[in-house]
């Protein structure tokens, strides 16, 4: 009666990375009101520079109350609905863009797609690029989200680039031929590879060799490369950020056709932390994707009202200086103190320099070095400990045992809660106690049927990852 | 080598590239102004209200939390900014039940639970296309229909829609044999038929199904056990009896299977905000609610839209008064400008709803042909500059109607536009034969083509634009 996509779970949202946000919102933490409520530290949300936005609104009340120079600009507005979007905003859009990569880079507002959110960009870069059937390879560990937003609607197949702790999860040359070979294997036809670059979950920047090797890679098999950058702007650690335009124009290959290969998407929701705002865009210097996104965009266009706004904050050039040092500062001292927590605990972080997150090392926690055992551990820190983080499967790690803790969406005081339970329930578990807990019911059964859902997809397809 | 891109992204079906620009580019190369370009092509093809910014200004003022502005409002900023939950904030689901509710003159009572986001009314009917149909199946439409349609409901999602053709002999009702016939074409062609979708009020003909056609409809669709899709973005422009009958009011009437029953809402027309991409989807069918609900991520409604309708439309005084004030300003707009086009001998399609009117003017072509009908169109962009809508970019089936926006305009320019069009009837009827004042016989009113929907056309300004750079409106038909 409804479509496939409707009567399927090819929503992709059946995964403990959604799941565990719903158990959250049930029994949510609050200093106050709830003090033995669930942590949410799933949520990959920038909590931390609110405050510096929220004074600059008391600073700037026309921008907020639609007005200019005193007069309304309502009626404009709100009739507004121009696919190319509000001209002041992207041409601040893109001087910003260009400050968060070190003004290394100069881009075009006409070749800047404004779309609702990162979601609604990744989509349509998809539908852009490929047809139903094709693939995109994309490198693991990613984005939960990704099943949904790139393969949902669209019909295009995700191969995964298989990377491991060996290599730091580093891209190698290697595992961007193996994933090409294994779809080529399966018949489908490759259009690109989509990295997020700095990588959520990792929280690392892709070093120049590993956008050297990606170049090449695509340069060599006539393909796209997607560089979701939205968290370009929480740098806080060196190495800085480079970005897949600058890493190709240090090659001198703008006038190549790799050029018109290779498009960005962007959004304001990370270092912003206006996600709610649903501002997203599609950098593209390919005619006539950038053509056929703009008429796409009509799905999902910014709301004027927000457009306004954001251009006249943006175009505050003290503001965004003082807002994206300030944010840099924040988020180091802020996963300083989680890593270091963490370490009191006897677990370990990877490396990072970037991002709302870490990831971090729980293999040794496990039972067995499986994703059940995995999973049993999710559900036992989101029971015991009390926090919703979320298991590396979600992510399509291939390792069990690696799990993903966000910082920067809480109160200090809140992170320094959520530290002490994770201590104590490290030493409750390797007391010979071990953990006594019940879990609800619906957690239980909701992690055995995560658990076979993630067994079936790992066991399909050659005993490869490939899913639908 | 450039890598290939899809076949979506090079294909036309974002409708784009139709034969009918002319009227849009000599509009966007030449756009009217009353001080910087009195002898500018007058937008007509825009189905835009704009008849009650004045009186949503005044409420704006006196409601400065509503933007987040005011010492109170900023503390609200930060739970705003975060908010990004795909079920959408709770005040503004029931602000737009509420108000859904009593456009409906609160005949019937809307679950805010199942009013679902999305990006505009465009990305509604995108949505529940995914939602309802897989490729290759298809929708029936009642011709004629906005022609936006053919992108929305077919572009990226693979499904086709098959006209259900309506004659003016009867007014262009949607008839049981037109849906029978429609639906057995749709089999013929090996197409799986998934749904019927009705706009009403109509787009482009600015009037509202009776009672007795929703009733057969909802028959049809139940008998054939497909799904009913009411496009109702114009429910609040109903400015004269009879009074607007929504499904929503049938099902309550009539045996019917819920699970059936969708309806695509916004506030760009009732309200006149498009740019504020307030779309709806409202399903009786609980598993379409869920799948709408996630896939609503693609186009959800800023959070900063959203508080700034909650607090609008919770406000009981106002959309109460906002509904009268809407309709008395678009009844007046309507009689005055039918009126005078009255009596330069132009008639339209009697109506009492939306932004614009379905104008006959089919004794003015030199023949019963479309080709005839893009004659009198294009001439007609060049002397009476003024850009409205040919029938064929609505599928209509008979050749000689043309859409008319009048809801778009202050009075000044409507003026203007009227006296164009009788300056130009005068001298038409001077080179008649003498003594034969046809009623509406070879008017050389070549209407600039209708452009399908948000075409991108940078240079398209409204009239009083004081932004700089004034911002390119673009809307929907």
């Amino acid at each position: 009666m409804l479509s496939s996509k409707a009567s399927s779970n090819s929503h992709g949202q059946d995964s403990a990375y959604f799941h565990g946000c719903q158990v959250y919102d049930k029994n949510p933490f609050h200093e106050v009101e709830n003090p033995t409520g669930i942590i949410q530290m799933g949520l990959a949300e920038n909590q931390l520079s609110l405050d510096l936005v929220e004074s600059w609104l008391r600073k700037n009340p026309d921008a907020m109350g639609l007005e200019k120079d005193g007069e309304s600009v309502f009626r404009e507005l709100a009739l507004f609905q121009d696919y190319h979007g509000l001209p002041a905003f992207k041409n601040e859009l893109v001087d910003y863009m260009s400050k968060i990569r070190g003004n290394k880079v100069k881009f075009d507002p006409n070749n800047l797609v404004l779309a609702a959110g990162s979601t609604s960009a990744n989509e349509t870069i998809i539908f852009c690029l490929a047809d139903p059937g094709e693939a995109i390879l994309l490198p693991t560990p990613y984005y939960a989200g990704f099943d949904r937003d790139l393969k949902w609607r669209t019909g295009v197949e995700i191969v995964p680039v298989h990377c491991s702790s060996s290599d730091g999860f580093r891209i190698t040359m290697f595992a961007l031929e193996d994933a090409y070979q294994r779809a080529q294997n399966l018949n489908l036809n490759v259009k690109g590879v989509f990295i997020t670059n700095p990588s959520n979950p990792l929280g690392t920047t892709m070093t120049k060799d590993e956008l050297n090797h990606l170049i090449t890679f695509a340069m060599d098999k006539h393909i796209h490369v997607i560089s979701d950058e939205i968290f370009s702007g929480t740098v806080f650690d060196s190495p800085g950020f480079i970005s897949i335009i600058e890493a190709a124009m240090d090659r001198s290959l703008e006038n190549t056709d790799i050029w018109s290969n290779i498009h960005i998407v962007y959004s304001l929701s990370k270092e912003l932390g206006l996600p709610g705002f649903r501002v997203g865009m599609i950098y593209s210097n390919n005619e006539m994707v950038v053509s056929a996104a703009t008429k796409m965009s009509s799905f999902g266009l910014v709301s004027s009202q927000t457009q306004y706004l954001l251009s006249n904050m943006l175009a505050d050039k003290k503001f965004t200086s003082k807002c994206m040092k300030e944010n840099q500062k924040r988020l180091k001292k802020r996963k300083k103190m989680l890593v270091s927590g963490l370490k009191k605990s006897g677990i370990e972080c990877l490396k990072s320099n970037a991002g709302l997150f870490s990831w971090v090392d729980m293999r040794h926690l496990l039972y067995s070095n499986t994703f059940e055992a995995e999973t049993k551990l999710w559900e036992e820190i989101m029971c015991d400990a009390r926090l919703n983080i979320s298991p590396g499967s979600s992510f399509h790690c291939r390792e069990p045992g690696w799990f993903r803790i966000c910082f920067a969406n809480m109160s200090r005081g809140t992170l320094q809660v959520a530290m002490r339970r994770i201590k104590d329930f490290v030493e409750r578990s390797s007391s010979s106690s071990g953990i006594k807990m019940s879990c609800p019911q619906n957690v239980s059964s909701l992690s055995k049927k995560l658990l076979s859902n993630w067994v079936c997809k790992l066991s399909s397809a050659n005993g490869d990852e490939q899913e639908r | 080598m450039v890598a290939t891109i899809s076949k979506i992204a090079t294909g036309n079906g974002h409708g784009e590239n139709s034969p009918y620009f002319d009227g849009w580019k000599a509009y966007e190369a030449n756009p009217f102004h009353p001080t910087d370009r009195p002898d500018g092509v007058i937008q007509m093809g825009l189905a835009e209200n704009q008849l009650c910014f004045n009186f949503i200004k005044k409420w704006l003022m006196h409601h400065p939390e509503a933007s987040l502005c005011s010492a109170e409002g900023v503390d609200r900023f930060k739970e705003t900014a975060l908010f990004q939950d795909y079920n959408g904030l709770p005040e503004f689901r029931q602000a737009v039940a509420k108000f859904m509710g009593k456009v409906r003159g609160d005949r019937v009572k809307f679950d805010p639970d199942r009013v679902v986001m999305s990006g505009g009314a465009t990305g509604a009917h995108e949505m529940v296309a995914f939602c309802l149909a897989d490729p290759g199946e298809a929708f029936l439409v009642p011709t004629p229909y906005y022609p936006g349609f053919d992108r929305d409901l077919r572009w990226r999602t693979g499904v086709e829609l098959v006209p259900v053709v309506c004659e003016s002999s009867n007014n262009f009702k949607i008839t049981r044999n037109a849906l029978e016939a429609a639906y057995e074409k749709a089999t013929e062609a090996n197409l799986r038929v998934k749904g019927v979708l009705i706009t009403n009020p109509s787009n482009p003909l600015g009037t509202i199904l009776d009672r007795d056609t929703l009733r057969s409809v909802v028959k049809f669709i139940n008998e054939k056990n497909i799904h009913l899709i009411g496009d109702e973005i114009y429910a609040a422009t109903v400015f004269m009896e009879p009074e607007f009958v929504s499904i929503s009011e049938i099902i309550e009437e009539v045996e019917c299977n819920r699970d059936l029953i969708h309806i695509v809402y916004s506030l760009s027309k009732d309200m006149g905000f498009p740019g504020f991409r307030v779309g709806i989807v409202y399903s009786y069918n609980d598993a379409v609610v869920s799948c709408a609900r996630k896939m609503s991520s693609f186009g959800l409604v800023s959070s900063q839209t959203q508080h700034l309708i909650a607090s609008m439309l919770s406000d009981d005084d106002f959309v109460d008064s906002f509904i009268v004030e809407s309709k008395d300003q678009l009844f007046k707009r309507h009689k005055y400008f039918t009126w005078n086009l009255s009596l330069v001998g132009i008639g339209s399609l009697k109506s009492n709803a939306g932004l614009f009117i379905w104008m006959d003017l089919r004794k003015l072509l030199k023949e019963k042909t479309f080709e005839a009908e893009m004659d009198l169109w294009r001439v007609i962009i060049n002397e009476v500059k003024l850009n409205v809508s040919p029938g064929s970019s609505f599928h209509c089936n008979e050749p000689g109607w043309f859409r008319v926006c009048f809801a778009n305009m202050d009075d000044h320019t409507m003026e203007i536009a009227l006296l164009r069009i009788r300056t130009f009837m005068l001298k038409h009827n001077e080179a008649m034969v003498p003594g034969k004042l046809c009623r509406r016989s070879s008017l050389k009113l070549s209407f600039s083509r209708r452009r399908v929907d948000d075409f991108m056309s940078p240079s398209i300004m409204s009239p009083h634009s004081p932004i700089p750079q004034s911002p390119l409106v673009r809307a929907r038909t």
